[in-house]
Formats: structure tokens, sequence, C-alpha cells
């Protein structure tokens, strides 16, 4: 087999692992750095961008290989892709399908944005909890200042 | 040990904060019913805070005063209240202050403290302080203003001033003025009248008008808002008068500042066609919003408002204490 074709292989089909489908076009480097999979990742990560979608329009999909990701983990990916869609991986065969749900509270994902929150600093030891407000559109709130949260600045604030 | 102290205990971080029944936070912690029950508790009490009754409902029990900003009047007010009812009070202000100056965290100050104390009233620069110290104390937290958050008991002793001229909160016209950009003060008093349907007026110069998301969100809420750059038009049909204190530093210069402070200024001569029972409140202190002519009309109520922050901090002290105020009180003197 020659090199290109197993690189293919690799977009196409993993035999232990995760893939997450349904990311909105061109934030699938996002849900990698939610995820933590944007550093030194010692497993391989592979990514397609911008594939038309009938269900979101374009959509971006990210194969994780021999890493089941924890619903904590997914959980934190419902911040920027809501919509996404998780499978499980084991043996090329779907063992199991996840649902990303945000549920009331985002609790110890985010820190707040507010400058002059309590929670300020990374010494106060209580987690750090952002109430759910709203899905769609995602409003969130913390819970000890109670200032609304800019989506994009919480982002950049992951723990 | 207050005797909601047992049921919450817990070992570990997350899921404390078994207070939240008994911590006053926000406004939101009280039902509109809850305000009324306290305010008629805080009139009950007035005798005793005059001290013409004694009446030691809190004896035994202990407040911790734990303020990491100065704020002298919310400080001494609670203290009057807890001894008026018989009770002791820890100031914890040196703790407070070796604490910032020891990098403690507010989670270890409060943990340390919560021994101390059966109830402890905070005052932090940090908004959202007072919600994060409940969630980390046995005993409840009764928030004496936590950054540009919360004060409801400031709130509170408002509502307190403003029933007992009128004899009810429902439907009245309030004039709030003056600087309603920054100040915490009369968002929190906003949200609380429009609860009871108030009718609001926000008078302020443009540069200080009431932020536009707290508009929103009041008429979110049915609230009948209008907005003016005008304070003497709206005096006569007023019930309330709530005066607020223009800032300085808040304008580019001296003149600026002159011109827009002096016409939100009222003095004895503007009320002569108010309504018979209009009160004028503010928070105090004042500089030159109100001129002392005004103390001596029948309208001027600021300093009865001072008081009755000592009244209804005993009223909100007995509730967080799970105390009942006695329904007679005159009668057990
Ligand atoms: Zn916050």
């Amino acid at each position: 087999m020659s090199a290109p074709e197993t690189a293919m292989r690799r977009v196409t089909a993993i035999n232990n692992g995760t893939v997450i489908d349904h990311v909105p076009a061109g934030k699938a480097l996002v849900v990698l750095k939610m995820l933590g999979l944007d550093g030194n990742m010692a497993t391989p990560v592979s990514m397609v961008m911008n594939v038309p979608s009938q269900k979101i329009g374009g959509k971006d999909i990210i194969k994780v290989e021999d890493r089941e990701l924890t619903q904590n983990e997914l959980d934190r990916l419902a911040l920027i892709a809501p919509q996404a869609s998780v499978a499980i991986i084991r043996a090329y065969q779907v063992a199991e399908k996840r649902v990303i749900n945000l549920g009331e509270e985002v609790v110890n994902v985010v820190h707040c944005t507010y400058a002059n929150c309590a929670t300020l600093g990374d010494r106060e030891p209580l987690p750090h909890r952002m109430k759910v407000v709203s899905v769609d559109p995602l409003n969130l709130r913390c819970h000890y200042c109670a200032r609304p949260q800019d989506i994009d600045e919480l982002v950049a604030n992951l723990l | 040990m207050g005797p909601q102290s047992n049921a919450h205990r817990s070992g570990s971080l997350k899921g404390r904060g078994g207070t939240a029944v008994s911590s006053l936070i926000t406004m939101d912690d009280l039902s509109n019913d809850d305000i009324l029950d306290v305010l008629d508790a805080a009139e009950r009490l007035l005798p005793v805070a005059k001290g013409q009754t004694h009446l030691p409902l809190l004896q035994g029990k202990i407040l911790g005063n734990l303020f990491f900003e100065p704020s002298t009047r919310t400080r001494m007010s609670f203290e009057t209240a807890m001894k008026r009812l018989g009770g002791e009070v820890v100031n914890l202000g040196a703790v407070a202050s070796s604490s910032v100056v020891k990098g403690e965290t507010l989670y270890d100050t409060i943990r340390m403290v919560d021994g101390y104390a059966d109830i402890i009233a905070l005052r932090h620069p940090r908004q959202g302080a007072a919600q994060y110290a409940a969630d980390a104390a046995e005993v409840p937290i009764a928030n004496g203003g936590d950054g540009a958050g919360h004060h409801p008991t400031q709130t509170m002793l408002d509502l307190f001033t403003i029933k007992q001229a009128h004899g009810t909160l429902e439907g009245l016209r309030v004039v709030l003025a003056g600087d309603l950009r920054y100040g915490r003060t009369v968002h929190s008093l906003a949200h609380a009248l429009v609860r009871f349907n108030c009718e609001l007026v926000f008078a302020s110069p443009s540069s200080l008008r009431m932020p536009t998301e707290i508009i929103a969100d009041l008429e979110g809420h049915g609230a009948t808002i209008i907005e003016s750059d005008d304070l003497v038009n709206h005096i006569d049909d007023a019930d309330v008068i709530y005066m607020t204190r223009i800032q300085k530093e808040r304008f580019p210069d001296e003149d600026e500042y002159r011109k827009v402070a002096g016409s939100f200024t009222l003095s004895a001569a503007n009320l002569d066609s108010a309504k018979e029972g209009m009160i004028v409140m503010h928070p105090l202190p004042r500089v030159d919003e109100i001129t002392p002519d005004v103390d001596k009309t029948r309208h001027a109520r600021y300093f009865e408002q001072a008081f009755n922050g000592v009244v209804t901090r005993m009223a909100l002290l007995c509730r967080m204490l799970g105390i009942e105020v006695p329904s007679n009180i005159g009668g057990e003197a």
C-alpha cells in the first residue's frame, strides 16, 4: 500500500477511537483546542473541514484514534458544536453513540470572563459553574457573579 | 451553632452551600411575600430598634462582620441591629485585611471564620463573592455588597422606608434621579419596585442614564418606564423621589460637572406643588444634590431611611437565623 493511500484510510476509517461529526464548518480547530488535542498529542487526530452537509450546511469531521472521549470532554463540545454527533469506534465499528448535552450547568469546563469575578485567580477551590440560561442561542451566566458570558471569549477561558 | 448547621455538613467542596435557603445574596432570594413578611417584622421591631423595648431574640448568637473594604454605615448598622436583639458581634475586619495581605483564598477565610460566628455579614470588592462565600460556609451569609453586584439589605431598607410612608409598595410612581448608570443601589431598587408594579421614572443626565440592558430587563418584566433628562417636571406626580449623588469624577471637567449636577438638585422651592405624601430619599452621604432647606419639609425621609437600615437588618437577621419575630412586641416589654 502506498503512502498516500494509508493517509487516505486514516481519514476515512479508524480502528479504535472517537469520531465527531457535524461540527460547524471551520470550528474543528477550536474543538481540538477545547478537547486538549491541539498540543503534543500522543494520539493521531485527523480532520476534514468544510464538507457539505444536509443537516448543518457545511461541517467539519474529527477523528481521534485510540482514545474514547469521556462524557465530560464531550459536554465541552456543546459550547461550540451543540449539534455534533459523536461515535465511539471499536474494531472499525460504531460501538456507541454519545449525546451532547449541556444540562443545566457547565461545571469546571470554563472560568468566568468577568475581570472582577470572585472566582478570579487559580487558587480558589470551589468549582467554576456556568448556568445554562438557554441552549439556542447559547446563553450562559456565571453562578457566582451572574454576569452573562460571551461564548467566543469563554472558549478562550477553557480550564 | 445555628439550627441550620447540622443538616448541611458534607465533606466535599462541591455540594456545600446548603445555607442557600437562609443566606441573603440577592433580592431574588426573597419572594414578594417574603419581602412583605420581613418589612412587617421590621415594623414590629421598631420599639426594639429605638431602645424602648428590650427583646433579646438573638441572645447567644454571634454575628461576624467580615468586611474586605470599608463601609462604616453598613457595618455599624449590622452591628447595632445584632446588639439591639441581644446578640454579640465579632469584627472580622482584621481577619479580612490579613488574609488579603497573606494571599489567603476567600474560601479558606470563609471556612475559618465560619467557626467563629452563627451568621456572617460580608462585604467584598469582587462581584459574586457573597455567593461564593455562601457555597463555602455552613452558616448563612448576609451580602453587605459585592463589587458591582448586589446589596440586598440596602434595597430592603429602601423598600421599608417607602412602605412605611405609603402603607404599600404597590403601584407607586417612583422617580430615580441622578447617577443611574453606576449606581448599584438604584439598579437593585428598580428591579424590586417593578416586582410590585411601580411606575418608574429615570431622571438622569444623558451620560449617566440607566444601562439599556437593565431597562430592557425591567420592561421584559412588564414595567412602565419613563426616561427623562429632566427632574423638575416629574416632581409633582411622584410618590417617591430617590436622589443619588453625581460624582465629579464622572465628568471631563469641573464646568461640565457643575452644569449637569445643578439640574439634578432638589431644593424646598422645587417641592411646593409636590403631592402631600411624597417622600424624598437618598442613600447618603449627600453632597449638593439635596439642599439643607429640604430637611425641614414633610417630604424629607433620608435620615429615617438611614435609621431604617438598623430595623430592617434586625428583621433580616432574625429571618436568616430562623428566629420568629413575635406578632405582639409591645406587650412583652
Ligand atoms: Zn463570574
